[in-house]
């Protein structure tokens, strides 16, 4: 190409208010948005677990409606998994990313706003549903023929089904834009055994989002054919066959389990060696353990489905393939263990909450092997034992993984440090409470108490465990208060974090806090695993400095081209939630009008100066 | 020296996992009431009841092993000054190796005595040694419907809800089938649980080996009422079964008095449209077939106990007994509910 970067038309900017937040392009500026919105979210999921474990603290307990209690378990479901933890996780990788590779935005910047868009939107239209008649109520698994338009006649399952199309599209969309990015974009000299192991294992995650999610996608599309013009695909009698919506919803689900925890992993390998002050142990196994759960992953999900009546082979097929992904994971926690050891531990946090999560993750493996145990699975499917494991791996993992990475991250993202004293607190009360309200969930499920009831009777020696859950649930709830003032109390007055407040490993403790739009103001070449560690650790000068990092923008010899912002994105995914709306109205009108705006939005995208 | 670590390390977690186990056990077992799948009441239960232990006992070790070792070394090489660097380890083959190993060698043999298991209760015997019959297998459809179950005895021609008779010793083949969304068919103490799914027939079999009642519940999230949606199962000598076969295939007796007016009422009201009682022209199919519903001693789901105060009730409001259920508010007199309850509790 013969145009230089000054030759082209710049591109309009909006740096101020909420224009800039609603055009923005910006990896570091979407990822905010994505963090900060996921995290609203987590409060609505959490409002709505406590809501769960007020109800089912006593017996015959008459606080909800069992039709609210439907709505709200179902919510809490969808909600944790497709708008707090799915996208949190994106969010962080979102931002930190391309700061790791040392790039200076995603490969696609306008497609990553137009992801944000889609996942907004598609949560805040399942939520419009409250005020609109009635949530989904279903579960967040949404089994037909309950799901139908016979026994689900309200529209709740239909904004759910659009909700779901909705999210879905965003993270698949965001899925591409990662894996190009991080195949295309990484920094001269990391070559892919050099990239850090977050990045790894968002790159295995983004796979699996890839070819996961049409199956939900394709599925949903065939549950809301059925509702809104009676396809028959789900129904018995009319020669459809309710397991089709089981096959293809676990064949994403399971996936989306490692979808959930990868990203967990990548954190968990980031925080140990810094605050290990040592590598990780055993690089190449983390990194290939991942990618084996990824492929396994995709084999296993009909592990969900025992007690449909697969024939005995079947079973015990996906019995076997289920304890073989126990092995990569099992590889990954004594590497995390070696890790430790023999290192000079600097407890702090983020630290604390990476420890925790390896407990934590331990136990929730343990009953998932015995999950695959096919005779125990017969009893103790959809028991409480099934709570209590997908909370121990999913909150006992993924969030406090989440925790780990926001303690780690925090100073990055805002320049200034979250108190740690506060987050001591913070972890060894949140971990108290999840254990208390948790753990009587496997004796619960061995007791015989099936999940999802919303009343139960007394005497079946159910009483007690659960009032002891609701108690922990209160703990739990103390602890996030404890965070929220720490956000707060952090923001405001917090100590200032400086480049590199953890003696980091990585690229993106290179850079100021917060990094500049442009990120490095020269590209940095990576020559080790540990660029950035290397360079302040080697105690010689004979290699330049990998980054340059205290030159500014101003001083670079050549121009940093950024792109600028765009309401596009805004308005295709704006025109999709519209069409949405027609379709589940059956109003065609705003269908088509929907539609116009969508093709208007890309038109102008397409038009638009990069 | 380091065997010497690697073997006390084993001693001390096998005194902790006899400790937790203990305690575990106490825990179940102090739940006395309980539907528990540890307390069996039948061969296969007790198969998986086994199996489930052996199991925990595996993971136990696992877990005191693999937590004691993060413990340890968390606590162990925690430093409250950065005094130095410590040694720049990156990785170890055969340490690899062996952590690769040694799960892949745990999980062999779960994998291996569970299979054993599931051989054992998939496949229905033919025969069964300890039945007063061999040849006399029970057959029972279990069939689901929003948000109670049915049962129906074919070869007996017996059609009951919500409680269940077996004999003990006697081979029950079941089949499960659902008229309307997926439920799931379970009772713990009899074993483990199968789907109800429309267009299916599944089968699962179980020989009871305790009289006694039990409680099942339906397992998979079938709507409004899902969690009142319970079975009861009374497992009882093969001479008591007889005796309430015969009770259940008797005709419906002459009624007399309140009752032969409530009899009235339920075969000229709206009753007749969802309710069966063999020999009238009550021959709906919606609700449960009420032909001999004194004799049970629930019902609604088997959520209720059937009372005449507790029928009462269910008959002045159904909706407000158990809300979202497909029984209707149908606004009776307060002297037509009493003649339904006499008549009713007079269907033995």
């Amino acid at each position: 190409m013969a145009t230089t970067a000054e030759t082209l038309p710049l591109p309009r900017r909006y740096d101020t208010g909420i224009l800039k937040w609603l055009t923005t392009v910006n990896h570091k500026n979407i990822g905010i948005l994505y963090i900060v919105t996921a995290s609203v979210f987590f409060l609505v999921g959490g409002i709505e677990a406590m809501l769960i474990r007020l109800q089912l603290g006593t017996p015959n307990n008459t606080l909800l409606s069992p039709e609210a209690y439907n709505q709200i378990f179902t919510m809490h479901g969808t909600t944790m998994i497709f708008l707090f933890a799915m996208p949190i996780l994106v969010g962080l990788g979102n931002y930190v990313v391309p700061l790791m590779i040392g790039a200076r935005d995603m490969a696609f910047p306008r497609l990553n706003a137009f992801s944000y868009w889609l996942f907004l939107w598609g949560g805040l239209l399942m939520y419009s549903s409250f005020l609109l008649g009635g949530a989904p109520d279903a579960g967040w698994f949404a089994y037909a023929p309950l799901t139908g338009a016979q026994f689900s006649p309200s529209h709740g399952m239909d904004f759910w089904a659009l909700g779901i199309i909705l999210t879905g599209l965003g993270s698949t969309v965001g899925a591409i834009n990662f894996i190009v990015t991080i195949l295309n974009m990484r920094a001269p000299g990391m070559t892919f055994f050099k990239m850090p192991l977050f990045v790894w294992q968002i790159l295995v995650t983004m796979f699996l989002i890839l070819f996961a999610f049409p199956s939900l996608t394709v599925d949903t599309i065939l549950l809301f054919l059925g509702r809104v013009f009676g396809a028959p695909f789900y129904v018995a009698s009319q020669g459809g066959d309710p397991l089709l919506w089981q096959h293809l919803f676990w064949f994403f689900g399971h996936p989306e389990v490692y979808i959930l925890i990868l990203p967990a992993f990548g954190i968990i390998s980031e925080v140990l060696p810094v605050f290990s002050r040592k590598p990780i142990f055993g690089y190449g196994a983390i990194a290939f353990s991942g990618i084996a759960i990824g492929f396994l992953g995709f084999t296993v999900w009909a592990h969900h489905m025992f007690a449909v009546g697969l024939n005995p082979i079947a079973d015990a097929v996906f019995s076997a393939d289920s304890m073989i992904i126990a092995v990569p994971t099992s590889i990954k926690i004594f590497n995390w263990i070696a890790t430790l050891w023999g290192g000079k531990l600097n407890v702090k946090a983020p630290l604390l909450f990476a420890v925790g999560f390896i407990a934590m993750f331990i136990i929730g493996g343990l009953s998932g092997v015995s999950l695959a145990v096919v005779p125990i699975d017969f009893q103790v499917e959809d028991t409480y034992y099934v709570v209590a494991h997908l909370h121990y791996v999913l909150f006992g993992g993924t969030v406090f993984a989440i925790f780990a990475g926001i303690y780690y991250w925090f100073p990055k993202i805002t320049g200034r440090l979250l108190s740690d004293k506060l987050g001591k607190w913070h972890f060894w009360i949140m971990f108290l409470g999840f254990n208390l309200t948790f753990f009587p969930m496997h004796i619960l499920g061995l007791l015989g108490m099936p999940r999802r009831i919303y009343t139960y009777p007394s005497g079946l020696g159910w009483d007690t465990w659960n009032l002891i859950e609701t108690v922990g649930a209160f703990i739990i709830t103390a602890s996030i208060l404890i965070f929220l003032w720490n956000l707060y109390v952090s923001l405001r007055s917090g100590e200032t974090a400086g480049n590199d407040p953890w003696d980091g490993q990585t690229l993106e403790w290179t850079t100021a806090s917060p990094p500049p739009e442009y990120n490095f103001a020269a590209i940095p070449t990576v020559s080790s695993r540990r660029p950035f560690w290397d360079q302040k650790h080697s105690g010689t000068s004979q290699e330049k400095p990998v980054v340059p990092n205290s030159v500014t923008r101003e001083e670079t010899d050549t121009a940093i081209y950024m792109p600028g912002g765009s309401f596009y994105p805004l308005i295709i995914a704006t025109g999709l939630l519209l069409a949405s709306f027609g379709l589940i109205y059956t109003l065609w009108l705003a269908v088509g009008l929907g539609v116009v705006v969508v093709f208007a939005g890309i038109a102008g995208w397409v038009r638009e100066p990069r | 020296m380091r065997r010497g670590n690697v073997l006390s390390l084993q001693m001390i977690s096998a005194r902790k996992i006899a400790w937790v186990l203990a305690l575990l056990s106490m825990t179940l077992a102090g739940c006395a009431g309980a539907p528990s799948p540890l307390a069996p009441v039948s061969s296969n239960a007790r198969l998986i009841s086994s199996l489930t232990w052996v199991v925990f006992g595996i993971a136990t070790i696992v877990f005191v092993v693999v937590e004691g070792m993060l413990i340890y070394s968390t606590i162990r090489f925690s430093r409250k000054t950065s005094d130095g660097l410590p040694k720049q380890v990156g990785g170890n083959t055969r340490l690899e190796i062996a952590w690769t190993l040694a799960p892949a060698i745990v999980l062999a043999v779960v994998f291996v005595i569970s299979m054993q298991t599931l051989r054992t209760i998939a496949f229905q015997p033919s025969t069964s040694p300890d039945a007063g019959d061999p040849s006399q297998a029970l057959h029972v459809r279990v069939i689901g419907h929003q948000w109670w179950w049915e049962l129906d005895y074919p070869d007996l021609h017996i059609v009951a809800a919500d409680e269940m008779h077996v004999p003990t010793g006697t081979v029950v083949n079941v089949d499960v089938e659902s008229v309307d969304v997926i439920h799931s068919y379970w009772v713990p103490q009899l074993g483990g649980k199968i789907d109800a799914i429309p267009g299916h027939v599944n089968r699962t079999w179980f020989q009871a080996t305790q009289a006694g009642t039990y409680y099942g519940q339906c397992a998979e999230f079938c709507g409004v009422e899902h969690a009142n949606m319970r079975l009861q199962v009374i497992v009882e000598t093969p001479e008591q079964f007889q005796t309430w076969v015969k009770g259940q295939q008797a005709a419906v007796p002459a009624m007399t008095g309140d009752a032969a007016t409530g009899e009235q009422v339920f075969l000229n009201g709206p009753c007749v449209g969802c309710h069966t009682i063999d020999g009238t022209k009550a021959q709906g199919k919606v609700g449960p077939n009420l032909t001999h519903f004194a004799s049970r001693s629930v019902f609604a789901g088997a959520v209720l106990d059937n009372t005449p105060q507790n029928v009462a009730q269910w008959l002045a409001d159904p909706q407000k007994v158990k809300p979202g259920n497909l029984m209707p508010n149908l606004h009776l007199p307060q002297n037509q509910i009493d003649e339904l309850v006499a008549f009713l509790e007079s269907l033995k």
